[in-house]
């Protein structure tokens, strides 16, 4: 907040050399509805990966920190089937036409589905499982999901170049395989909406779609709240506390592998062993800022930071995007202190 | 029970593996029935570069435009064929000299410091086969490109007696941090990569830049695109680093009324999505980009801007003049200008380095080769103390695979040209 | 985050042979202060010389083992400093590295030839010798002014939100390090940054403290590690007084559950501030110990990565116990160090530069098998009777002796100091 503070005080002038921070409202008032759309997009990437925060933190009160290796795992797995597939780097998987292209993009969703998923299961059980036996606190969670997030990391960027020759991982990015063709489908207010922009947005719904359908009108689902609010009376009505934490678990390793792929159809080169981290602190905060905990809270939490931040950077410059975010997340914890929809998954925490 | 589930979770997976595996194959060979466009899926198979809507990145490369001077001015290049040869006449001796090299070896920023390295072990390796009497040795220092790592590594350096002269330390950071510490210990400093105008203005005498500086650079390349390239807007993009501070500085300064500060935009390190800077920019339309900032960044970048439509000519300099540019931006990058004050790679020396260490040379690989070489003469020539091998280079004159090599006073090349790059 | 040590907090006396550790616990807290001094100081002594001694094995190959110290003890100081937010307060902080940044930067801007605000010029008030001494509390004031700045607003936020609105500050910080290009230098960094000018000689022109006296044994970086050894005692001294006050017994009361501490009596959110403002003035003042001894500063030596590792560095040594974060401290900063050039260990061939290229994937995985088997740390807090303590312990170790001593007592582990004392 200080930093805050001192820009205002910096911007009018007032003691020694000062930096002029420019205001490009201009801008921002022309591009006003591509920035929305964009920034929509964008949203949809961090709502779906900041569901996997919300949904473990409700029923474990756990910052699982290596969610967004997570992430990173499920962008390697769908581009390791794509290269099952035949495909080979900087190639393009589009030109067989529409109905192979949504054929490739199904398959390469549900692998990247199958290796996030697994991975999040997997890291319950390697790395959280023994501490939930021994009772541990929560700062002991979180410095295993930072150890988790570092190992995770560095397999992809050491060990899987060794394990499959050179063709995965590594230091830099991977080659991209294009699935889609970016081509402008029509406009709304004159700003251009494009194939990748459509199916980002529209798969995002319908995935957030059946995910809250899923927790609110499953058997599964109600077990899930059940664990959230109550972990003991749940227990007591019969419901396995342990299965009920691998399926969130479950639910948001396969959200974090869908929002993966849409996310390498946005920005095919972003396929690297360190590009999950930022992503997953910002899917973090649109976790916060909707009220972690709260499903519906994190969806609207990642749209909000999606289209706030595509606003920032353009009024106040590029270079501006991520002090926006946080400055965002402050400054609406400032005033609603459990977040925009507040808690609601779990118990409101006193 | 639970144990079912379990075993069913597991049964599942298979399934799904198997379906994939099955797709997998009636892709490959149904497309190949009929549809020109099958290409994409079955040549990538076989292993060879994919090619069908778009030529994909494996038929571009980075060829030698022209070269040119601080004026934008084209020169006629010099051969590299009379270069000095590392090898010498083969009848040198020395015993128990090594050669130090300072830069990041591991960490996010290793790449650099990497094609350093290589380029001087390609050197070193031809010396020391041709002189079984000489045989020098390379001491590896990981800076991990932090000026705080570099403090603990420079005293290392220094207090090795055999060390008789350093190649590095390879960024600008790093090499503020300890230039006193080279300075004070007499140590010839010799960079292959940093390029910060400041770094020749501390008064240190033992330190020379291989290349030329970003003052040279930036006015160099900005008055090629308004001269000789004819583009009269163009958007200047940089990264947060060192370096593209910098360079971005001395492009804008020499680009003038040129460049737009309208759609002047920052991008940071790490960075892969770059939509606002591309709306920004095709707003604008200006004639070219000049991205100021490292491959890992400007792939993704130039990607998307052809992705939004921008067509503009995209120009960039040494940090993405690297193969690694071309593969991850695929066609995107066909035509993109990139400068360098290094030197095009000789076929001789790429195969040679290919073959060594199972990558094509990239940024600074050549310098480093050149500069050991320079080394490795000096050593040849009977040096076996720092101070000899500081007064040795500073009256250097020879040519090298890159470039002529000779230093003025402050210990910048006498002559610095840029190369000027075109991928295609 | 509100209990982050109660399952250790069982007290040493209710288990007087837990083991070594707590029976030389028990033993030191018995001895009297002057004695506990004629134990501490040549041992503290000893650490001083550690750099110079060139232990065998322990000392450093690929890096002077004088620096690494010297960043020892800048990491050192910012562990105790997190070490009172987190282990003691209890409130979870993942943008600590922002003081760091906001003390490093304060003496950058102050001193640097870069900086347009630069006061090291002729005739201005910094253009002394002394101008890093002088610099020194201003950056600490500053950091914690930011600390106050940055907690009033946001102290209200409870554990995980708290959490990531400081990984929020420690960014933004660092951004607009970046951001600000004019002032700060962007990328570019600072340059030419003040230190202690002491010592000067012909040999030496910048002084002992010069990043350029590397000459000898006792370098630059062996200064600045006993500069900042003097700082640590300082503020160990200071912040073990705290802990000992009222203070200190509002901050453990607000760690076990601040609801009842607030029913209680104890004004958290004050005390809660204390301790963010405590913590954020010992994070400045390692950050401007950063500055001096590096003589440069760029904002990608200040993101997350490392507030993660200084947060490890205090889990890893024991939240809560001073020395323990200490420990940690060392650990983080001396293994990457302890492979880097070592190409044997005891006789055995290794690549150490191989094995510290993979310092990350093996530090992960040492984290995580740690939290399994030992989740409060190598040297875990106790909770200490804060009064009085010594004459109960005096008594608990007279108890434990005597016990030890009659055979056929041998299971009475039971019986304790307090009994004793009650009697």
């Amino acid at each position: 907040m200080s930093s805050l503070l001192s820009v205002g005080a910096l911007a009018d002038g007032s003691w020694l050399a000062v930096p002029a921070i420019s205001f490009n409202i201009e801008a921002l008032g022309d591009r006003f509805w591509s920035l929305t759309i964009e920034g929509l997009a964008y949203g949809s990437i961090y709502a779906l990966v900041a569901v996997g925060y919300t949904l473990v933190y409700g029923v474990l009160r756990l910052i699982n920190f290596a969610h967004s290796e997570i992430f990173m795992l499920g962008m390697f797995g769908q581009y390791a089937v794509l290269m099952l597939l035949g495909f080979s780097p900087s190639g393009n998987a589009y030109a067989e036409g529409a109905v192979m292209t949504i054929v490739y993009l199904g398959i390469a969703m549900i692998g990247g589905m199958l290796i996030s998923g697994g991975a999040a299961v997997g890291l319950e059980r390697v790395a959280y499982r023994p501490l939930r036996k021994r009772n541990a606190p929560s700062l002991v969670f979180l410095i295993t999901a930072i150890g988790a997030s570092f190992v995770i990391q560095e397999f992809v960027h050491f060990v899987l170049p060794a394990l499959t020759d050179g063709e995965l991982g590594g230091v830099n990015a991977q080659q991209p395989i294009r699935l889609v063709e970016q081509k402008e489908q029509f406009t709304i207010f004159g700003a251009s909406v494009t194939n990748v922009t459509l199916i980002i947005i529209g798969s995002a719904l319908v995935l957030a779609l059946a995910t809250d359908m899923f927790v609110n009108r499953t058997k599964f689902g109600r077990g899930i709240r059940a664990v959230a609010q109550d972990p003991t009376t749940a227990t007591l009505m019969g419901i396995s506390r342990e299965r009920i934490i691998m399926l969130t678990f479950l639910i948001g390793g396969v959200l974090a592998g869908a929002a993966a792929l849409l996310y390498t159809l946005r920005v095919p080169n972003g396929i690297i062993y360190s590009g999950g981290f930022i992503l997953g602190i910002k899917a973090f905060c649109a976790a916060v800022l909707g009220g972690i905990g709260n499903l519906r809270g994190a969806l609207l939490g990642g749209l909000i930071l999606g289209v706030m931040e595509n606003y920032g950077q353009i009024l106040f410059g590029t270079a501006w995007r991520d002090v926006v975010a946080f400055a965002l997340l402050i400054l609406i914890l400032m005033f609603r202190p459990t977040g925009i929809l507040g808690e609601t998954l779990g118990r409101a925490r006193a | 029970m639970h144990r079912r589930s379990m075993r069913a979770a597991l049964v599942l997976v298979a399934a799904a593996t198997l379906t994939l595996a099955a797709c997998g194959d009636k892709s490959a060979g149904g497309s190949g029935s009929g549809s020109e466009s099958s290409s994409a899926a079955t040549s990538g198979a076989s292993g060879s570069s994919s090619s069908s809507a778009a030529p994909a990145g494996g038929d571009l490369a980075i060829n030698p435009l022209v070269q040119i001077d601080i004026d934008g001015n084209e020169v006629e290049a010099s051969t590299g064929t009379d270069a000095v040869s590392p090898a010498g006449d083969g009848s040198a001796t020395c015993d128990g000299v090594s050669v130090a090299m300072a830069g990041a070896l591991t960490g996010p920023n290793a790449a650099l410091g990497l094609n350093i390295l290589y380029g001087m072990q390609t050197a070193l390796k031809e010396h020391n086969d041709a002189n079984a009497n000489c045989q020098v040795e390379i001491k590896q220092f990981d800076t991990e490109g932090d000026p705080q790592k570099a403090t603990q590594v420079a005293p290392q350096i220094v207090s090795d007696a055999s060390v008789i002269g350093l190649l590095g330390p390879a960024f600008s950071g790093e090499t503020k941090a300890t230039g006193t510490i080279f300075s004070q210990a007499g140590l010839l400093s010799l960079t292959a990569s940093a390029t910060n105008p400041d770094l020749t203005a501390n008064g240190w005498t033992n330190f020379f830049r291989g290349l030329a500086n970003d003052a040279v650079q930036g006015p160099a390349v900005a008055k090629y695109l308004t001269g000789s390239a004819g583009f009269s807007t163009v958007c200047v993009v940089k990264d947060n680093s060192d370096y593209g501070v910098g360079l971005a500085e001395t492009i804008t300064e020499g680009l003038g009324d040129a460049a737009d500060p309208s759609c002047a935009a920052d991008v940071k390190t790490g960075d892969k999505d770059f939509s606002a800077t591309v709306q920004l920019i095709a707003g604008a339309e200006p004639d070219a980009i000049f991205y100021a900032g490292y491959y890992a960044e400007a792939a993704p970048f130039v990607a998307q801007l052809r992705e939004g439509g921008v067509e503009a000519a995209f120009v960039s300099a040494d940090g993405t003049n690297d193969p690694q540019f071309v593969d991850q931006a695929g066609s995107a990058a066909e035509g993109a200008y990139l400068s360098c004050p290094c030197g095009p790679a000789p076929e001789e020396f790429a195969a040679t380095y290919e073959s060594e260490h199972g990558q094509v040379p990239g940024v600074y690989s050549v310098e480093g080769y050149d500069l050991m070489t320079i080394i490795l003469s000096g050593i040849d020539s009977g040096i076996t103390d720092r101070a000899g091998l500081v007064e040795y280079v500073k009256n250097y004159q020879g040519q090298g695979l890159a470039r002529e090599y000779q230093w003025d006073d402050n210990g910048e090349l006498s002559s610095s040209l840029i190369w000027m790059y075109e991928v295609g | 985050m509100s209990t982050p040590v109660k399952q250790t907090s069982a007290t040493p006396l209710g288990r007087p042979h837990a083991g070594v550790g707590d029976r030389f616990r028990l033993w030191w807290n018995a001895q009297s202060r002057p004695a506990q001094w004629a134990f501490g100081v040549p041992f503290i002594l000893f650490i001083a010389l550690v750099p110079i001694l060139n232990i065998p094995v322990l000392t450093t190959v690929g890096t002077n083992f004088g620096a690494v110290m010297a960043q020892f003890g800048m990491i050192a100081l910012i562990a105790i400093g997190l070490n009172v937010v987190v282990g003691q307060a209890g409130l979870l902080d993942l943008g600590y590295v922002g003081f760091y940044a906001v003390g490093a930067y304060t003496v950058a801007l102050l001193t640097s030839p870069d900086s347009p605000w630069n006061q090291t010029g002729e005739g201005n008030w910094l253009s002394q010798d002394w101008a890093w001494l002088a610099v020194l509390p201003v950056a600490v004031c500053i950091t914690a002014i930011s600390g106050l700045l940055l907690g009033s607003p946001t102290l209200r936020l409870r554990g995980d939100y708290l959490a990531i609105v400081t990984l929020g500050f420690g960014e933004i910080v660092r951004l607009l390090a970046d951001n600000l290009g004019e002032i700060t230098g962007g990328g570019r960094g600072l340059s030419q940054v003040a230190y202690p000018q002491l010592g000067q000689t012909e040999a030496n022109p910048g002084g002992l403290f010069s990043a350029g006296n590397v000459a000898g044994r006792i370098n630059s970086g062996v200064w600045w590690f006993w500069l900042s050894l003097v700082l640590i005692m300082v503020v160990l001294l200071f912040v073990g007084n705290l802990e000992r006050s009222r203070v200190g017994r509002a901050w453990v009361a607000i760690r076990e559950d601040e609801d009842a501490a607030e029913i209680m009596g104890v004004p958290t959110f004050k005390f809660k501030l204390w301790a963010f403002t405590i913590g954020a003035a010992i994070g400045g003042l390692s950050g401007a110990l950063y500055a001096g001894q590096v003589q440069f500063v760029t904002p990608t030596n200040f993101n997350v990565i490392n507030s993660v590792l200084f947060l490890c560095a205090v889990v890893l040594g024991g939240q809560g116990n001073k020395l323990g974060v200490i420990l940690g401290a060392f650990i983080i900063v001396y293994l990457p160090n302890f492979f880097l050039g070592r190409t044997d260990l005891f006789g055995i061939p290794i690549n150490g530069n191989e094995i510290a290229n993979y310092r990350y994937l093996f530090f992960g995985l040492a984290l995580m098998v740690l939290m399994i088997f030992r989740p409060q740390g190598l040297l875990p807090a106790r909770q200490k009777l804060l009064t009085y303590g010594r004459q109960l312990y005096v008594a608990a170790r007279r108890t434990a002796k005597r016990q030890h001593g009659d055979a056929g007592t041998g299971d009475q582990h039971g019986t304790t100091g307090a009994e004793e004392v009650s009697r």
